[in-house]
């Protein structure tokens, strides 16, 4: 049914730290291996080894240069974006057959593939780019924050997370509750401050990004200076003593 | 948006058909037994036809029939229904015409608010996508309905319905374009609120996810050829609304001349479309640093 919940028990979602990504696209890689060999239809590409490939990934690497205001170096920040799973999900309301919805009890906004007729109309209402018509099956494909496996019993408790989240080598990727002030991904999201991606859509985003923190800026020194300024002016103790008796002399 | 000829034979012709339909089932035309037979055949060949080729954009046909399920949240599923309702109520009031020489005239005034509230519903799968600014507003729906009634004078052969109501579609044009061309820059989409790294400072892309493109780049960032837009906006413009309307005020009730301004109409109309969609600017294009 794609009327949205009132409200879910659970708020499942990731906070990715824009800090600590280093752009290595790992989390991208193994969401496309997760998910083109688990639920629902592969993830799939074309003209994989010709001259123009594409295909469909449900995370996607970005990155960014931010010149500061403040002056200094521009910095770069690498910007992995999926679905946000949003609150207020534009996407859900907008599917005519009902193959979207938002769980009530965990929040987690899916696509039931065997309803959906392909109709992009979704795609078109999310602002980030977050679900893709795959060009083989023709049905709408978009993050599960891996269900088949967060849920899993067969996996090892320290598997039972999004598989971006786990294969992170940089540990950018938190999942949790955000339902929960004392989770994880509250707590980092309260301390860092973390942000909604264009909140002026009015979407109101459960997965939260952390902003690069301030950078040190360096105080102007004269690099010279130390190595030429006297260590004493007035020596003390035996130097004092032998100072005197050679100026005596 | 990509401008997918589906979408636009769609929109340009179901548009026209429903049009057409509203002015039927008022009764302007009123033709009676088998000479409404041609009438409503145009109407609903244009209706059905433009909802058959809706289905070609549709990239898993097969579930079609459940997108009657969701007309509570759904702007599309609203069309579906709306669409269906319309066709049945007006395929009554035509048969009982056609083939008993009766026109029911409450069936024919349900019919026509039903046509008119279907090309509501079509108008408002794009004026409700916050995501494009260019499409969401009320402008968007009212030049739909504008459009579609002004196209239904001219199949209805009607001279002062055509320079009335192409009249006001023009006036609505002007604006939509003009309104539409600074609506993104309004409502402050960027690339610092996409990424939320404003606060830093200015933002540029320093590299795309990907060497190739793909889905979201193909069909929400189109901007091939849009460098012809201002000399498609003068070839739209006086053919869908300045020529059928000086033809209307010239030739007044001669039949002749409306063919003539049906297809100049029809294609100015199409260009219109084309330029609906491939103007659209979709936010996503930010996290690209293409509108």
């Amino acid at each position: 049914m794609t009327q949205l919940p009132q409200t879910t028990d659970k708020k499942l979602g990731l906070v990715i730290d824009l800090d600590t990504c280093v752009g290595c696209h790992a989390c991208v890689i193994s969401c496309k291996g997760w998910n083109t060999e688990n639920y629902g239809a592969p993830l799939s590409d074309i003209d994989a080894y010709g001259a123009d490939p594409h295909g469909t990934f449900l995370n996607r690497v970005h990155s960014f240069e931010v010149q500061p205001d403040t002056g200094g170096c521009a910095q770069t920040v690498h910007f992995p974006k999926s679905c946000l799973h949003c609150e207020d999900a534009p996407c859900v309301t907008v599917c005519p057959t009902g193959a979207s919805y938002k769980r009530s009890e965990d929040g987690i906004v899916l696509v039931n593939e065997d309803d959906c007729i392909g109709c992009g109309l979704c795609a078109w209402a999310c602002p980030y780019g977050a679900r893709e018509l795959d060009q083989l099956a023709g049905v709408m494909k978009k993050c599960t924050l891996c269900i088949d496996r967060i849920y899993n019993e067969n996996l090892p408790e320290v598997d039972r997370v999004p598989s971006c989240v786990r294969t992170c080598p940089a540990g950018a990727r938190h999942f949790g509750d955000f339902a929960d002030p004392d989770s994880n991904v509250s707590k980092l999201t309260a301390e860092r401050g973390g942000m909604d991606l264009m909140p002026e859509q009015g979407t109101k985003p459960v997965n939260k990004y952390l902003p690069p923190r301030p950078k040190d800026t360096l105080e102007e020194v004269d690099a010279s200076a130390p190595i030429l300024t006297p260590v004493s002016d007035t020596p003390k103790g035996f130097l004092g003593w032998l100072d005197k008796a050679l100026e005596a002399l | 948006m990509h401008p997918a000829p589906s979408v636009i034979f769609f929109t340009v012709f179901s548009g026209l058909g429903f049009g057409f339909l509203a002015w039927l089932g008022v009764g302007m035309p009123a033709p009676q037994g088998w000479a409404a037979f041609p009438y409503y055949f145009v109407a609903f060949a244009m209706a059905v036809g433009g909802l058959i080729a809706s289905t070609f954009h549709l990239g898993n046909p097969k579930n079609a029939i459940k997108a009657f399920s969701q007309w509570r949240t759904s702007w599309l599923s609203r069309e579906a229904v709306m669409s269906v309702l319309t066709l049945v109520v007006m395929g009554l009031f035509a048969a009982a015409i056609i083939f008993f020489n009766t026109p029911i005239a409450v069936l024919g005034i349900i019919g026509a608010v039903l046509a008119l509230i279907t090309v509501y519903t079509t108008s408002m799968m794009y004026a409700q996508l916050k995501t494009v600014p260019r499409w969401n507003h009320w402008t968007t729906s009212a030049l739909f309905l504008l459009l579609a009634l002004g196209g239904g004078a001219i199949l209805a052969a009607n001279s002062f319905g055509t320079i009335l109501l192409i009249g006001l579609a023009a006036l609505a044009q002007i604006y939509v374009w003009d309104a539409g061309d600074r609506r993104f820059g309004a409502r402050g989409h960027t690339m610092e609120t996409a990424t939320g790294l404003g606060r830093i400072g200015k933002v540029r892309m320093y590299e795309p996810p990907h060497s190739g493109t793909n889905y979201l780049l193909s069909e929400m960032v189109y901007v091939v050829a849009r460098k012809h837009a201002i000399k498609l906006r003068i070839i739209a413009f006086v053919l869908a609304y300045l020529v059928p309307m000086v033809l209307a005020i010239l030739s007044g009730p001669a039949f002749g001349t409306y063919i003539i301004a049906l297809v100049a109409h029809v294609v100015g109309l199409l260009a219109q479309r084309w330029l609906f969609f491939a103007e659209a600017e979709h936010v996503v294009g930010l996290y690209y640093d293409k509108r």
